[in-house]
């Protein structure tokens, strides 16, 4: 009952969303909004960030706070990139989900055998991934070796072929029926278009395989028994190890797969750029991680975190100057929050917190006509604070929903057989 | 022997444990690598031929640990009370940037622009680290997030301010930078301290910083307020208990914003020895990453100023050998492993220490009392 | 089945020598125990007599130093519970543990589930649930979240759990330690059922009363060994008192009243808002004198940590607190505690010690900014080690040093440096919450004589206790809380355990009287 609620909470949630972006497309003229290139570029992006953010699933719901993720993810990319070149993308993708799973064999290593602070640990191995990887390319890829003459360099792996790329047959492909609506620029209609055209137009294989680890994690950790035990190290280990439950087990077996998840995103990173370069992760492991928190430790609504960051950053990719249209976008926001607030203010007889309900409903109101102000007059954000929207979001994201958000009960707890706390 | 000394000194033993196993493990890595472990060993303490080339080594060791020291203890306010400030990199950054630009546009007496600069520097840092810890006491935001997301904006806007409002490039010159500081801002070298011992003074990067002063202050009142002082006391007790420290009338949001703003007003110091010690200004050279080592820092000196000074001065003698360690045919990118690695085998070591005292106290107060008493063993 | 085959029956369980050591200390010595199947066999012993940590090894959770396991007749060695499990052992465990985030049904099949095509088979589980609940008249909602449900529902659901394996033999730990009178009746009643369905039951206690009440065998422990093995029917609750201690019982009561007209703490109309419409404390009123105790009856959960922390100035609640005349709603935490309130927290590990602090530091805790531990900014070292010497000489803390880290004592030790603490400020008002959970019996009557002697010296005490007995024979006055509540006044010296349980579970209807 509550199921179906849900689902067509979400359904008509996207559907306002998509309105709301239609809109802002029309009144900015930004075609390049809803168009299926950024559509394209936000779901490559959004990718790696939802494995991270599946990585840090995993160990959390197995009651291991992972913040190792991007050291686990750095290592992931080099070794991508170092068997990418060798034997193609498919190799790259194994080679990077080995990587992280080592990475997070050290995590599991530290935090469930010798009982270390999980954070600490997370901390030591981001340390380490960089260093390591500097010192594989140092190593492997020095002038001399043959990897250097096929163009890898101290910073960069040698480039790989392209893996396959398909499309959807007719829609959008061939006679491309999408593209040509899209190209229309109908309110809503072309939206739509663009959107399931971005989805569904040359894309990546390792992609769509990857997209597919959401749901599977869901159906592992929700639906079977293995799932069941790895929630229960999560939430009461001492009840899973009084029931037999080897949790030691569990939680190797959990962390492990998170690192893997964490390289598995990194490769994709590699992948998609066709070699491996420092640096290429660039914060992802810790955006995953806020993804996840995002999504309230559940594989829903981390895709819709994912999905939210890798738009910001597939938009600030195509075009800096779309970036201001989202000033428009928040005033709209805000305007539909002050239109509830007042309807329920004219149904409802005034309750006693009304003051503080006036001050958010002032603040809201100021907020809008700061963000039109801002809209109107600023044209181009400097690349500098446009790279910072992903974070800000996080934070005002957390702000805005972190007492509402409700993480594994042992999440972060060194865990001990036969000590309970 | 005492129960204080008797777990300090596993500690040290737990410490060195490590310290010997990281350095077997890179060995390995070295030999993997084609190098020769004997060399790299000789590469760290290979100063140079010349007395002169000798006393820029050691001058680069203790620059380098000063800024390593100054990081340590910022974190190490926030780890006394389980609050982890990951966002040490970010207020150093941001604060730095800020101190740098504010000095240049003023000249006052040498000692009225350095302490402004100071002041300016904390301010900067500490007000950048009561973000989280608002976030932290009043919606309940997990600050590690937090303040990781808040290092990401602070990197942004430091780039942006070098190039936009606070930018002082001139004409042909390369590197971002923002303006350069007046002379009275330059913080005086100790090079004569060299002179003392009758070697010739070092000169390069402006040969052993006068902040080393500073830095040694700073210590010992970090040293005094957490050791021997009642904030001291109830940064402790929140740390190791919140429930209890509650109970006792110690106000945890009071306390979080208190550590949080302390620990981030010395974070914003980082940064100061380079900019006042050498290159006066905040530019695209400015040494960055020095957050995230002194965590590292923090962990091997486990919280202490005294092992926190200590653990800087180990970083340094590791990071300066990066060039010897290049001309012996080592991969210099060694010298991080070795890092991490000692920091992991550090926090793990400190973890068995830490058990097997516990079990040497347990056995004593057992045994001092002579009696069969399983009460707590049992529950 | 023949007579001959019964007479032959083997034991369900057999212990024999077994002995564990741990750093220091011996918790289990050369213990002998034989469980007959299809009885309810008792083991009784006071607190840290070594009973869990038996039950521990006997469930796979320790391994025993020296001694064999027999169980119906066959040796065992056990490395993990799932050992047990598997030779059909089961164990209640006296702290509940369940997730609280899961439903009922994920509780009891995790480690044990059914599978279908790769899946987890719910709807097997659900039926399988059902009828063992039907078959044993253990009422549970398989679909409820554990969080949702009250104290007894979760030990049916512990039982269940236990059940579900298919075990014949069942541990279970100090079962009616969080139990008012009525909800160990109900479990008693569900024991005899499984009793007569053949399985074997082991019940830990230290409550004689029950013990004699259910058990067909008891057998008593004593310092880590058994000392008796006794026949129910044989023996008074006294005298297997005395078995258990070794020596005389101390008696909790209080001699003669104490009770001046003075008013130290008037608590008028304390309200705390919870979750949704219901109240945490509704309003709460009462006042106690110089000189007298006031015991509050309830079961846990009823909002006794909730009046303490609002006593305390923890968690905010509305109405009017008054200590010695002075209106002290608004005060912080720490002005409370300087104007003279002691707080002995219902769980030192939690609220009262700093584990990892040697004793002096433990001492200086919610007294620093008093002296002697304050000394301007400063923290006076000296001053604080040589008041913590005093607490251990005059309140009998058995340590090697003040420097020992809190968490190397035994409970009682614990407790008595809290109280020594507490009691060191000189406080004119005392909340004592649960102050003898956990100790030994040298340790809880040396707490009560130090309680008895404040409150001869004009103390006013606020007292909370599970333990009625405790609670009956040292408060001068009871009030029963019930959902927040205070629903009942009554005079110790004619209330029985169970009409004040009566009281405590709503059975027995509100009305005042005094």
């Amino acid at each position: 009952m509550t199921r179906v609620g849900k689902y067509h909470v979400a359904l008509i949630a996207v559907a306002a969303l998509i309105l709301l972006m239609s809109l802002v497309r029309v009144l900015s003229g930004q075609d390049i909004i809803t168009s299926s290139g950024t559509i394209a570029a936000a779901l490559t992006l959004a990718v790696p960030i939802a494995l991270a953010g599946l990585g840090g699933l995993w160990a959390e719901r197995a009651g291991v706070v992972n913040i190792g993720l991007e050291g686990m993810m750095v290592l992931g990319t080099w070794f991508a990139g170092w068997a990418g070149y060798q034997w193609g993308p498919v190799a790259a993708l194994v080679a990077g989900l080995l990587g992280g799973a080592l990475g997070g064999l050290l995590h599991a290593i530290a935090t469930v055998t010798f009982g270390v602070d999980h954070i600490i640990s997370g901390v030591a191995i981001n340390l380490l991934g960089p260093g390591i990887t500097r010192f594989l390319s140092e190593v492997l890829y020095k002038e001399g070796t043959p990897a250097n003459e096929a163009g890898a360099g101290i910073t960069t792996s040698p480039s790989m072929g392209k893996p396959t790329e398909v499309s959807f047959p007719l829609l959008s492909d061939g006679p491309d029926l999408l593209g040509k609506l899209e190209s229309t620029h109908w309110f809503l209609l072309s939206d739509v278009a663009g959107i399931l055209r971005g989805l569904t137009h040359d894309v990546n294989v390792l992609v769509i395989l990857a997209v597919l680890l959401l749901p599977l994690t869901f159906f592992v950790l929700w639906h079977t028994a293995f799932g069941l035990r790895l929630r229960s190290a999560g939430e009461n280990p001492w009840a899973a190890e009084s029931l037999g439950v080897n949790v030691y087990r569990i939680k190797y077996l959990a962390v492990v797969v998170s690192g893997a998840f964490a390289g598995l995103g990194g490769a994709l990173l590699v992948i998609s750029a066709t070699k491996y370069v420092e640096g290429q992760t660039n914060g992802r492991g810790f955006i995953g991680l806020a993804a996840m928190i995002f999504g309230n430790w559940r594989p829903g609504g981390l895709a819709v975190g994912a999905s939210l960051f890798g738009y910001a950053d597939g938009l600030q990719v195509r075009s800096t100057g779309a970036i201001t249209s989202f000033f428009l976008f928040g005033a709209l926001l805000l305007l539909i929050y002050l239109g509830t607030q007042i309807r329920r203010l004219m149904s409802d007889e005034l309750e006693s917190k009304g003051v503080k309900q006036y001050t958010l409903m002032a603040s809201a109101a100021l907020g809008m006509v700061i963000l039109l102000w801002l809209w109107l007059t600023v044209d181009k954000l400097p690349d500098n604070l446009v790279h910072m929207t992903p974070h800000v979001l996080t934070l005002l994201v957390l702000l805005a929903a972190s007492q509402r958000l409700r993480m594994p009960k042992a999440d972060g707890v060194v865990y001990r057989r036969g000590e309970q706390h | 022997m005492p129960a204080g000394l008797n777990r300090a000194l596993l500690t040290v033993a737990g410490a060195i444990v490590a310290v010997i196993l990281a350095i077997a493990i890179c060995s390995v890595a070295i030999v993997a690598a084609g190098g020769g472990p004997l060399d790299a060993f000789a590469a760290f303490f290979n100063f140079g031929p010349s007395d002169r080339a000798q006393m820029n080594g050691v001058a680069a060791l203790i620059d380098r640990a000063i800024p390593l020291f100054i990081a340590g203890l910022a974190v190490a306010v926030g780890f006394r009370m389980n609050l982890f400030n990951i966002g040490v990199e970010g207020q150093y950054r941001l604060a730095a940037i800020c101190a740098a630009y504010v000095g240049s546009t003023f000249v006052a007496p040498p000692v009225i622009q350095i302490v402004v600069i100071i002041v300016v520097a904390a301010l900067v840092g500490g007000f950048y680290a009561l973000i989280p810890a608002v976030m932290k006491v009043t919606r309940g935001v997990n600050e590690v997030i937090s303040t990781i997301m808040l290092n990401y904006i602070a990197l942004n806007l430091t780039a942006y301010l070098v190039q936009g409002p606070f930018s002082g490039q001139k004409e042909g010159q390369l590197t971002t930078t923002t303006p350069e500081l007046p002379e009275s801002a330059m913080f005086p070298d100790l090079n004569f301290v060299f002179e003392w011992f009758g070697m010739p003074a070092p000169t390069r990067a402006g040969g052993l910083w006068g902040f080393l002063l500073v830095a040694v202050v700073l210590g010992v009142v970090v040293w005094l307020v957490l050791e021997r002082t009642r904030f001291g006391f109830n940064i402790k007790a929140s740390g190791l208990n919140g429930p209890a420290a509650l109970a006792s009338g110690v106000g945890p949001k009071k306390m979080i914003i208190a550590a949080m703003v302390m620990s981030g007003a010395i974070a914003g110091l980082i940064g100061l020895p380079e900019i006042l010690g050498d290159r006066g200004a905040f530019n695209s050279n400015f040494t960055a990453g020095l957050g995230f080592l002194g965590i590292a820092v923090a962990l091997l000196g486990r919280n202490k100023p005294g092992g926190i000074a200590i653990a800087a001065l180990l970083f340094a003698f590791l990071d300066r050998a990066q060039g010897p360690l290049q001309e012996a045919n080592v991969p210099a990118s060694v010298v991080t492993i070795i890092q991490g690695t000692i920091v992991l085998l550090v926090v793990i070591a400190n973890e068995i220490t830490k058990r097997l005292a516990l079990r040497l106290e347990e056995r004593r107060a057992a045994e001092q009392l002579g009696t069969n008493a399983p009460a707590e063993v049992a529950a | 089945m023949s007579a001959d085959t019964l007479a032959t029956v083997k034991p369900a369980v057999e212990l024999e020598g077994i002995t564990k050591r741990f750093p220091g200390v011996v918790a289990n010595h050369d213990i002998r125990i034989t469980v007959q199947p299809g009885t309810v066999h008792a083991i009784v012993g006071e607190n840290g007599a070594g009973k869990s940590t038996l039950m521990k090894i006997l469930y796979g959770m320790q391994k025993p130093d020296e001694g064999t396991i027999k169980v119906n007749g066959a040796e065992v060695s056990f490395r993990t519970p799932s050992d047990a499990i598997a030779v059909g052992i089961g164990m209640v465990h006296q702290h509940f543990m369940l997730a609280d985030n899961f439903t009922v049904l994920e509780n009891i099949v995790l480690g044990a589930e059914p599978k279908r095509l790769g899946r987890l088979d719910t709807a097997a589980a659900r039926r399988r649930i059902v009828q063992l609940a039907e078959t044993h008249g253990l009422r549970v909602d398989p679909d409820r979240l554990v969080e949702d449900l009250g104290v007894g529902d979760r030990q049916r659901v512990e039982i269940l759990k236990v059940l579900y394996r298919g075990a014949r033999i069942l541990i279970l730990d100090e079962p009616t330690a969080v139990l008012v009178p009525q909800e160990v009746e109900e479990l008693f009643q569900n024991l005899r059922e499984l009793k007569a369905e053949g399985l074997t039951v082991i019940f830990i206690s230290h409550k004689l009363d029950e013990v004699l009440d259910i058990a067909d065998a008891i057998t008593v422990i004593r310092r880590g060994t058994t000392v008796a093995s006794v026949n129910p029917s044989d023996v008074t609750a006294r005298q297997l008192a005395e078995l258990m201690v070794g020596s005389e019982l101390p008696t909790p009561e209080t001699r003669e009243s104490t009770v001046t007209d003075t008013v130290t703490l008037q608590v008028s109309e304390l309200t705390m808002p919870g979750e949704g419409e219901r109240l945490l404390l509704d309003d709460v009123s009462f006042e106690i004198h110089q000189g007298e105790i006031l015991g509050i009856a309830g079961v846990e959960g009823n909002g006794q940590s909730e009046l303490i922390e609002a006593i305390m100035g923890i968690r905010p609640a509305q109405g009017r607190i008054e200590l010695a005349g002075q209106d002290i709603t608004t005060w912080s935490t720490l002005k409370r505690r300087e104007s003279g309130i002691g707080y002995i927290p219902e769980d030192r590990h939690r609220q009262g010690l700093l584990l990892e602090a040697s004793l002096w530091e433990n001492r200086v805790l919610g007294h620093q900014t008093r002296k002697p531990a304050r000394s301007g900014i400063w923290i006076n070292r000296r001053a604080s080690k040589a008041d913590t010497e005093r607490i251990v000489k005059e309140y009998d803390v058995r340590t090697p040093s003040v420097e020992t880290l809190a968490l190397a004592l035994s409970g009682g030790n614990q407790q008595k440096l809290i109280v020594g603490r507490e009691m060191s400020g000189d406080p004119v008002f005392l909340i004592a919450a649960h102050p003898t959970r956990g100790v030994d019996v040298g340790a809880q009557a040396a707490i009560w004589d130090h309680l008895r002697n404040a409150r001869a010296a004009g103390l006013a005490v606020l007292l909370i206790s599970a333990d009625l007995d405790e609670l009956i024979g040292l408060s001068d006055t009871i009030q029963v809380i019930y959902r927040g509540r205070l629903v009942a006044a009554l005079d110790p010296s004619d209330i029985t355990p169970e009409r004040l349980g009566g009281y405590m579970t709503g059975a027995i209807a509100g009305t005042e009287e005094t």
